[in-house]
């Protein structure tokens, strides 16, 4: 009986998807209702944050970059969801989420000096509502919960969004987080991209669950399966659970079924170790892009040529960008102890005076 | 002015502040309809209604979470850990990410967050419920710790604990809720965090102390004073960061100190205490600072409280090892 349930359960969880890997509509009732102009600014978006990514990657082999966990394949799981979302929602991303703060505002001189850890990185434009990627993998999932319940008791017509991955899916914080915000019903969308691996271990490892969309169901909400490597079904997916949300029915737990392409970080990790190439042959075939590619040219919305000024536009941005991050002046002591506190303890103002007399010499 | 408990002078300034700011919410385990475990939050959802005092699923981690992000969208969170032993659950929460808010984003958010939790031993709770772990909170930069001992003092620094728009660690000993009564103002009034209080004054020995070990002391003092030695009594109030001006002060005047603690030696914040009297007045001192704490063990299982916790005999004994130096 018991084994039956439990099939039952997974079988509600099957991949939600509307464009396959040949660029062609699988579901077409469920096509979003998007613009020529939106659907071509997706995929601008989404072939900037290649660029960006491989530059990144580069820029941080120079030394000239920091802390960095590479997107490349997760460009439709991260694009899509931001895509769907409102300039008054908030995102609370994870280490890896880089993109979507800076597509809902964040500049991107800010995000690099966040890499190379910077306070400045941390000082949002006023109307940017996001955090700052979160380290502690799962805090920003409570932390949703709480944001989400602020935006309903406030009586705001907006979300509250957050992304772990697939390793994230095992800390307690995300199940509290889902849980909380569930008992209260607030607004808020639990995204967990599942690309597969948590640096070395794989999915398989982390819980007997065939699904981590099916998660949902320990906390009472909506879970859906989602292919994290087609824009569209991201989309879609996010916008329905952004309605849901706004409209009073609680929040939605989604799962992007996506792959990264480069190493956990670059700090070091080297995935030769833990993947095969037959794994990442079976994943570049799915590639969001590729595919995307294709149904937009199909729809005669995107070619060469505008793939190549979205390509230049990127570089100049990035190089501009990097050339705003070096002139932003260096970090004193007397900086870090100023913004610990609105008004500063006796200890640190002793030690303010010590370090600002250091300073001055 | 009315003669109040701790206890109802924690809830009168949870009132006092739910009447005057809107953005004030109060929540945790049992504390909306229950009125709290202790009643500490006795009527204030009577009277302020479900979507300002509320109780929340059991998940302290959760709880700290939640006061984050009402933090973020304007609120100013009074939440509540049941029990100070549960902590733990939530360090990440509570060290890891309202302390550091502000920081972290150069000071583009904070976390205007009080943490009300109850500690202390001599009421024989159960397991990991009367732990002084304040220790571990003063440790962590961004978070100040406030130690109330009396009902006065409570009222004024529950008020502006919750006006400080930091995170406030705001622990109470749980032997002092109800162990006695004291005038208290019914207006509102702050107390400064940060500020220590002389508790008795005296000109032969300080005694540097916090919680219910005030009146450990206090009640050593007494003893002392039978013998001819005037011990001045600091209630430090707040463990973090500590009002070292006022220690030092009194160290200058009396030439010896004790450090009194109801905390494991290891633990609490006795040593830096010591430090810095070492390092402010070293030249002042006849004799060392000496400390009095709890035995380097795991808190005690119930019925060994009476043996385990400090007591005034202690503090009397340890005075006078310094006294005779």
């Amino acid at each position: 009986m018991a084994t039956k349930t439990l099939e039952q359960v997974e079988g509600h969880f099957e991949m939600f998807q509307i464009l396959n890997e040949e660029g062609e509509i699988v579901n077409k009732d469920a096509l979003p209702d998007l613009s020529d102009e939106e659907l071509q600014e997706l995929m601008r978006r989404m072939v900037y944050t290649r660029i960006w990514d491989q530059r990144a990657i580069s820029l941080n082999r120079q030394g000239r970059l920091g802390f960095y966990a590479p997107v490349a394949g997760q460009e439709a799981s991260m694009l899509g969801s931001q895509f769907a979302l409102e300039k008054e929602d908030w995102i609370l991303p994870g280490y890896r989420d880089v993109p979507q703060i800076v597509w809902h505002g964040l500049p991107l001189y800010q995000a690099f000096l966040y890499s190379r850890g910077h306070f400045h990185g941390g000082q949002f434009p006023e109307e940017v509502n996001a955090l700052m990627p979160q380290i502690i993998i799962g805090a920003q999932i409570v932390q949703t919960a709480g944001v989400a319940l602020g935006l309903k008791r406030k009586g705001k017509d907006s979300v509250a969004i957050t992304y772990t991955g697939d390793g994230g899916a095992s800390q307690g914080d995300f199940y509290e987080g889902m849980n909380f915000a569930g008992a209260y019903s607030a607004p808020a969308i639990f995204v967990v991209q599942n690309n597969q691996f948590a640096i070395s271990v794989p999915v398989e490892e982390q819980s007997a669950a065939k699904t981590i969309a099916q998660k949902a169901v320990a906390a009472g909400i909506n879970g859906v399966q989602v292919d994290g490597m087609d824009v569209l079904a991201v989309y879609a997916a996010t916008k329905e659970a952004r309605e849901n949300a706004v409209n009073g029915d609680g929040p939605t737990l989604l799962e992007t079924m996506c792959y990264r392409y480069g190493p956990h970080t670059m700090a070091g990790d080297d995935p030769t170790r833990y993947r095969t190439s037959d794994l990442d042959d079976e994943w570049e075939k799915k590639d969001p892009l590729v595919r995307f590619r294709k149904y937009l040219e199909s729809k005669d919305l995107w070619s060469e040529e505008k793939e190549n000024e979205v390509v230049d536009q990127a570089k100049d941005d990035i190089k501009a960008a990097i050339k705003k991050t070096d002139d932003t002046p260096k970090q004193k002591v007397s900086d870090l102890i100023e913004i610990m506190f609105e008004k500063l303890p006796v200890n640190l103002q002793q030690q303010l005076e010590e370090y600002r007399e250091k300073e001055s010499k | 002015m009315a003669q109040m408990t701790m206890i109802q002078a924690i809830t009168d300034a949870m009132r006092t502040e739910l009447k005057n700011d809107e953005n004030v919410l109060v929540f945790g385990e049992d504390v909306g309809q229950n009125g709290g475990v202790f009643r500490a939050t006795d009527g204030l959802q009577e009277e302020f209604g479900e979507e300002r005092v509320f109780d929340t699923p059991l998940a302290e981690s959760g709880i700290s979470g939640l006061a984050i992000g009402l933090g973020l969208t304007g609120f100013r969170p009074v939440m509540e850990i049941q029990f100070f032993g549960f902590v733990f659950e939530t360090m990440d929460g509570v060290a890891g990410q309202m302390a550091r808010m502000r920081y972290r984003s150069g000071g583009h958010y904070h976390s205007p967050i009080t943490v009300r939790s109850p500690f202390g031993g001599g009421v024989k709770t159960p397991e990991l419920h009367a732990d002084n772990l304040e220790g571990l909170m003063a440790q962590a930069p961004g978070l100040k710790v406030v130690i109330p001992s009396t009902p006065y003092d409570a009222k004024g620094l529950l008020l502006a604990s919750i006006r400080d728009n930091d995170p406030v660690i705001f622990l109470e000993h749980m032997k002092l809720y109800r162990s006695f009564r004291e005038e208290v103002p019914e207006e509102e009034y702050t107390i400064e965090i940060g500020k220590a209080d002389i508790k008795r004054e005296g000109k032969d020995l300080t005694i540097v102390t916090y919680g219910a070990m005030v009146h450990t002391s206090l009640k050593a003092a007494e003893e002392l004073a039978e013998e001819g030695i005037e011990a001045e009594v600091i209630d430090l109030r707040t463990v973090s960061p500590l009002d070292m001006d006022t220690v030092v002060e009194s160290v200058k005047k009396t030439n010896r100190a004790i450090v009194v603690q109801e905390a494991q030696k290891q633990a609490g914040v006795g040593a830096s205490v010591v430090a810095d009297i070492n390092d402010n007045a070293i030249l002042h001192l006849e004799a060392p600072v000496l400390r009095v704490t709890a035995p380097d063990t795991v808190y005690p299982f119930a019925a060994a409280e009476d043996v385990w916790l400090p007591d005034h005999t202690d503090v009397v004994e340890r005075a006078k090892t310094v006294i005779n130096f």
